[in-house]
Formats: structure tokens, sequence, C-alpha cells
């Protein structure tokens, strides 16, 4: 069963790997010569085939709550998610869950350098990436506001003297459920589950709680067996005043700032109807929010 | 989990319950009326992944994937935001190179201020929008005027440099907004002198009154008994199909005549046009086929019992299969109405399968004057001749365009197909839209190019204030060399 299941091929470009395996799906792309890339995709698929039978082995584990105490999961991919969400399970509700696709990514990424020389690469999981850059080499990493309308709202050099080797995204239109209410909120970080896991932090503390134009619903009536149970997830926002929109993402902002002055990540933009807030610094070609402003000429 | 409307699927190792209506956590399974389906590969960021059909196998067993990396540059500069240098004789604001196929390519890359520009619309419905030549409000300013209609089209020409620039200040401001929203995918509000409201935007239904128009019929009733006739004959011997325009009858049809359809003694109502075609059976209405009659019977007179005879079937529908009456003569030669034969209902889902959703397109219309060339070339002509023999390709947010033959580079494009938000304005007031002029290093040095001012792409697309859009997979590649340079 195992590895006839995934789907593993190039994208029409020639060049992209794409891994397809139930909900988990990456585009891969390394750069190198061309007998280093071959090695590395190989090494990268063949890690792939067996990652979610993993996960599914302790899937009941990983969907509750990561408590201090809480036993440490066996797998390696899973042991990365604990570690990632570990730094807030004293104070918040979080499963590991908050982690599983930065994870993958990292897992999958570290097959591929384990076995190839590569200028550079990033696997990219529906959002959360993991990144590689051998010294002198970057990449340009554009900003999607909403997964549904494809459209960059901003852009962000890493640079290989950057420590930033994740990043994610998370906000209540994309795919996993979210308590808050921020359109978009993309995490750097030094790793991706540790991207991941902040995103998903700080986009539940961009909310308006109790806001009648926020529909919640419990979770269980969406998906019965998802992790987050009977919590109020995030269905439709409806009409806010700017004043709002600025009291939610204030919410926001402080949660990552606090994780920024913990270490945790090294820059955040977070984005709620036409407000956006960045935390942190990268570099002077950092993270610029936003771009898409059309300067008008004069005739 | 017991939760007793979900379903598990086992599609994979994660065994979703997935409740009605929802879909599993891969996207791509759900549970449709307590079923397990599976849809279509879902998107998150990637569109290249759309196109599953068309992914490469990988490590298949029968070709192995030989690791040649191959591939043109995966990036086109277009000129959305690139600014201009009008109204000065200077280089364009970008000047780019690439490799593509081997050959290096140069895209001059501008935004293109057009005073002369406008758009045509053409929207798809049979009412009536308002007599020809009448002008075309928009909060009350003329912005154009009805123009000869197409077939199940209404056609209409906004803009134009009359409009713009040479009526009141307001008039050229209404008329800049209403082009400028148009062409950035935006509904507008269009008022005909003498006729009707109509809301337009590219890519949706027209609104006609209040009316969301649905769909295009068929054909006029005439066009339709052509379009059907075989597929009645034998099955059927009176055909009438209710039209506010044309309505068709097959039996004096053409059509029906040259099958050898006998004569049936039918007589309509109406003023008969040529053999088997009538104008005005009924009022237009929102009825039957455009019409306003609710019982198909009355437009017909009775008919003639020296011709009809008892039994005789007669199918009467409308243009778009959505009304259709089966009627059989009695002894009387009075129509009865009866159930409509399978063999008939296959016909009348066939007309309605025919009709297409009606839609309103735009397209955007301006020439690329003087001063525009000049910022590509330092011979400004040289440049419309190298458009003309298709050694440059010119594109419109990387959107190809349509070259109207003759003098000067007067285009024409889609505007669905360039990406969002990629018109501007000027206060003048004109339109602003991006304009790329594509073509080889070498043909560009010899028609005069500024190519000291060529940059290469790397240059360009690190820097971290560009836009990154994902390519259009319906649009050609702009950077495939031209020669062979295609119309919308």
């Amino acid at each position: 069963m195992t590895g006839q299941r995934a789907q593993i091929s190039l994208l029409p470009d020639g060049r992209r790997l794409h891994l397809h395996d139930g909900p988990i799906d990456l585009i891969v792309e390394a750069f190198g010569t061309a007998d280093q890339v071959r090695a590395a995709y190989r090494a990268g698929a063949q890690r792939f085939v067996n990652v979610l039978d993993e996960l599914c082995a302790e899937l009941a584990l990983l969907r509750q709550a990561f408590k201090p105490d809480s036993d440490e999961p066996r797998g390696v991919v899973a042991r990365r998610m604990a570690a990632a969400v570990a730094p807030y399970s004293e104070r918040t509700f979080i499963t590991p869950m908050a982690a599983v696709a930065g994870a993958v990514a990292e897992e999958i990424l570290a097959a591929m350098t384990a076995s190839a020389t590569l200028d550079r690469a990033y696997v990219n999981n529906g959002g959360d990436i993991a990144i590689h850059l051998q010294p002198g080499q970057q990449f340009v990493i554009g900003i999607v506001e909403r997964p549904d309308r494809p459209s960059l709202f901003g852009t962000a050099v890493l640079k290989a003297t950057q420590p930033v080797r994740g990043i994610a995204t998370s906000g209540w239109r994309g795919r996993s459920f979210s308590l808050g209410i921020a359109d978009a909120v993309t995490v750097l970080a030094d790793r991706a589950a540790v991207a991941d896991a902040a995103a998903t932090i700080i986009a539940n503390a961009v909310d308006l709680p109790g806001h009648a134009s926020v529909v919640r619903v419990p979770a269980r009536d969406l998906a019965p067996d998802n992790d987050l149970g009977e919590r109020l997830v995030t269905q439709e926002v409806g009409e806010l005043s700017s004043e709002e929109i600025s009291r939610a993402l204030d919410g926001g902002e402080q949660r990552a700032r606090s994780l920024l002055s913990s270490g945790l990540i090294r820059a955040a933009a977070l984005r709620l109807r036409e407000q956006t807030r960045v935390v942190g610094q990268i570099h002077r070609d950092g993270l610029r929010v936003p771009v898409l402003e059309r300067s008008l000429v004069s005739a | 989990m017991p939760d007793d409307d979900a379903i598990r699927c086992d599609a994979c190792p994660v065994l979703c319950y997935i409740k009605p209506g929802r879909l599993g956590a891969c996207d791509r399974y759900g549970n449709h009326e307590g079923q397990l389906v599976r849809l279509d590969p879902h998107v998150v960021l990637d569109r290249a992944v759309s196109r599953g059909v068309s992914i490469v196998p990988f490590l298949d067993r029968d070709h192995e994937w030989d690791g040649n990396i191959v591939g043109g540059p995966g990036t086109f500069v277009t000129a959305i935001g690139a600014g201009t240098t009008y109204p000065d004789y200077k280089p364009a604001p970008f000047i780019i190179s690439s490799h593509v196929e081997g050959v290096d390519m140069v895209t001059v890359v501008t935004e293109g201020i057009f005073s002369y520009c406008g758009v045509k619309l053409k929207i798809d419905t049979d009412r009536h929008l308002g007599p020809e030549q009448n002008v075309v409000r928009a909060q009350g300013e003329p912005v154009g005027h009805v123009t000869t209609s197409e077939y199940g089209s209404q056609m209409l020409s906004l803009g134009g440099v009359r409009h713009l620039t040479g009526g009141s200040r307001r008039e050229g401001t209404v008329t800049c907004e209403t082009l400028l929203n148009l062409c950035n995918g935006k509904a507008v509000e269009l008022q005909v002198d003498e006729g009707a409201s109509v809301v337009v935007q590219a890519g949706k239904a027209p609104v006609v009154d209040g009316v969301v128009e649905e769909r295009m019929r068929v054909g006029c009733g005439s066009a339709t008994i052509g379009m059907f006739a075989k597929q009645w004959f034998g099955k059927v011997d009176e055909v009438v199909v209710v039209d506010d325009h044309i309505t068709g009858v097959l039996s004096e049809h053409q059509a029906g005549k040259l099958l050898g359809v006998p004569e049936t003694g039918i007589k309509m109502r109406g003023r008969r046009s040529t053999p088997g075609r009538y104008f005005q059976v009924a009022e237009p209405g929102t009825a039957w086929g455009g019409t306003n009659i609710d019982d198909p019977l009355s437009i017909l007179q009775p008919f003639n019992s020296r011709v009809a005879w008892p039994g005789l079937r007669l199918l009467m529908v409308s243009t778009t299969g959505e009304h259709s009456a089966y009627f059989e003569l009695d002894d009387a030669r009075l129509p009865v109405e009866c159930e409509l034969p399978a063999a008939l209902k296959e016909s009348v889902s066939r007309i309605r399968e025919n009709c297409e959703p009606a839609l309103c397109t735009v397209l955007f219309m301006g020439g690329a004057g003087g001063s525009l060339r000049a910022g590509v070339t330092e011979n400004p002509v040289r440049l419309t001749h190298s458009v003309r023999d298709a050694l440059t390709r010119v594109t419109c947010g990387g959107a190809p365009v349509y070259i109207w033959p003759g003098g000067g580079i007067t285009f024409m494009v889609d505007v669905s197909r360039v990406p969002e938000n990629a018109f501007g304005y000027v206060p003048t007031p004109a339109l602003v839209a991006p304009i790329e002029f594509t073509l080889r290093l070498t043909d560009y040095a010899n028609l005069g190019g500024y190519v000291d001012q060529v940059r290469s792409l790397a240059a360009i697309t690190t820097d971290d204030d560009r836009r990154h859009v994902p390519a259009r997979a319906d649009n050609p590649w702009p950077l495939f060399p031209s020669k062979s340079q295609e119309g919308p």
C-alpha cells in the first residue's frame, strides 16, 4: 500500500516536483547541478512515501492538547511537531497538529539536503515552507493574502546570511480552521515547524471576541474528528469598522511581539482586510508590505 | 466517534469522519449526500498543480526521468506599474533581456497613456437595449453609443477621444472612470437613451433593467428550425419555435421543405417575413422565447381544416428550450395538449443544452502613439514595421493582443486575460494600460533600440518590490519567440 498511494510527479515546467499523499500536498524545487537535483528529488520522494503512515500511526496522540507533561510522540516528524508547539503548551491550548505542515516540509527538505549538495531548495506544503540556502544564495518570497485569490500583497527577500529557514501562513480562509479572524498571518522563523505553530498562535490572537459580524461554529460540527473539538472556529467575517480591524490586529501584534522577543520568530506580517501590521526586521531588504499600491504617473 | 450523519473516508490512513456537504482534511474527498465522492484536485497556492492532467510522471518505470532540468525563464516582466516617461522621448522605464530557447530576447516594458482608447462591450442578450446610435450614459454623462448588434449579442462602443477630452470636464472624468472600472473587471451601470439600464461586468451575466440574463438563445426561431429540423423529421408533423424576434414554423420553413415535410394547414398570427418565418407573433416579454405569452396556442389561428388532419402532432418550443408543449389535433382539428413523447423531450433538452450562458465581455482597444513608441526605439516607425512583420510581439500585461491591420499599433485585448488591476488613469483624463514589446536582441539593435539601457531579467526580478502574479494557463507564454503572433 505504502508508496503506491502517494503521487510523485514533476510539474509541467519540468523543474518542480509535486508530492501528494492524502492531505499532504508538497511543491518542491531544488537548484544545483542536474545530478544533485535529481538525487535530492529521489531522496525527498523516498522519504515522502512513509510520512503519512508514520503520522497516522499516532494521530490520536497528535490531536490531543499538548501539555508540558504530555507523552513524547515516537515519529521523527511528530517529534518536530511536538517540539514546535511545546513553548506554548503551558499557557495555551495547542495540539501538535498546529505544526504538522511545517514539520513535514522540514522533514522532506532534510532528506533532500542530506543526500545532495544543493545551492538552494524549498519544500512548500500549502504555504508552509522549509528553505535551504547555501552561502550567497537568496529567495524572493511572495505573500498571498487570500488563498482563494492568489495575488501577492508583499514580498520578502531571504538571504543566506539571515537565520530564517521557515515560513508559514495561517488565517481563517486557509485549509485549517482558525480561532481568529486574520485573513493571513505570515511568519518567518528559523524552522518551518516553528513558523507554522507561531502563525497559528498569532492568527488566533487576531480576534474580536463576541463580535456579532463574526460567524463561529464548533470545529466538531464541521469535522467530527478535528483536533479543535468543541472550540469555535471562524467561518465568516462580516462588516468591520477600521477601528475594529485595528483593535483585532492590536491583539495579534502584541502576541507577535512577545514571540519575537522570546526569539521564537524573526518577523511576522498580519493582514486583516485593508490593514497590515509588520513585526520584526530581517534585513534592509526584508519584509516590505504592501507593495501593491500602484503609483499613478502624471501626464 | 459517534456522529450519526458523518461518513468515514478510507481513501488514506487519516480516515477522516466527514459531515454531509464537507470535505476531508485533503480537500479532495467529500461527503455528498451520504456518499464519499472525489472532487477535482484542490489547489491552494500553486496554479500549476491545477493542470494535473499534464503532470509529467516521475520515476515512472517506462519513462524514467532523465534528470535534465530544462525550461525557459519562468518569469516575464509585465508593464503593470512600470510607469512611463511620457511625454519625454526617453527610453521606456524597463528594457529587460532574458534567454528563451537560446535566443536573447528583449522585452520593452512601459505603461502607455492612451488618450485614443475605449472599450468594445459585447452583451449577450436578445433584449432590446436601445436604438442603434443612441447615446450610452454613465452617471448621466455620455460615455459612448449603441453600435451594430451581433448574433445573440448587443454591442456598445464606449470611450474614445471625443468623450475623454472633447466634452465637458465631467464627461471626460466619468468616461475615464467607466472605462477604468470595466477594464479592471468591476461592474458598471449604463443607461441607454430611450432604452434599457444595464449593469455590465467583464465575465459576468448582464443585468438588463434589473433582470439577470441567464442564457443566450440557441438561435432565432428560424435558425432553431434549421438546426433541429432533421432531428424532428418523422417524429412530429409540425414544430413552432416561439421567438420574440423570428418565430419559425417547420412545415413552411426551407429546412422543412427540403426534408419533404408536408403542409399542415397551420396558421400563425404575426407578420410573415419569408416562408416559415414570422415577426411580431406577440409582444416582447419575459415568458416564452422572450415574448409575453404564457399560452403558446395564443399565437396560432385555427388550422385550415381542409389541409390539417386528425391526430396531427404539433410541438411548440421556445428558443432556449425552457418552454415546450405538445399537442395532437382532434377530429375538429383543434389542438389537445398531450404528454411530450420521449423522442421529442430529447430534442427539447438538446436546445437547452445548446444555449450558452450569457456574458458581458470587454475588449480594451487603444493605439500606441508616437511618444510611447519613441520610448522603445529612436526610430518609432521601425517599431511599427517590426510589429507588422511579426518580429516583435506585443502583449498587454502579458496577455495576447490582436493588432488591427493597417497603420499604427492599434490593439485589442480581452481585459479578463490581463492581471487584476492592471489599468490605471491619469487626470488628462486618459487610461494607462500596460504594453510590452518583445523581440530578439539583435532585432532590437537593428531597429535603433536603446541597447545600452537593457537590464537583465535577474536584476529586475530580485528587486523585492515587484509583484509576482502567476501566469494564466490560457495565455500563451509571452516570451516564446515571435513570428507566430496569434490574435485573441
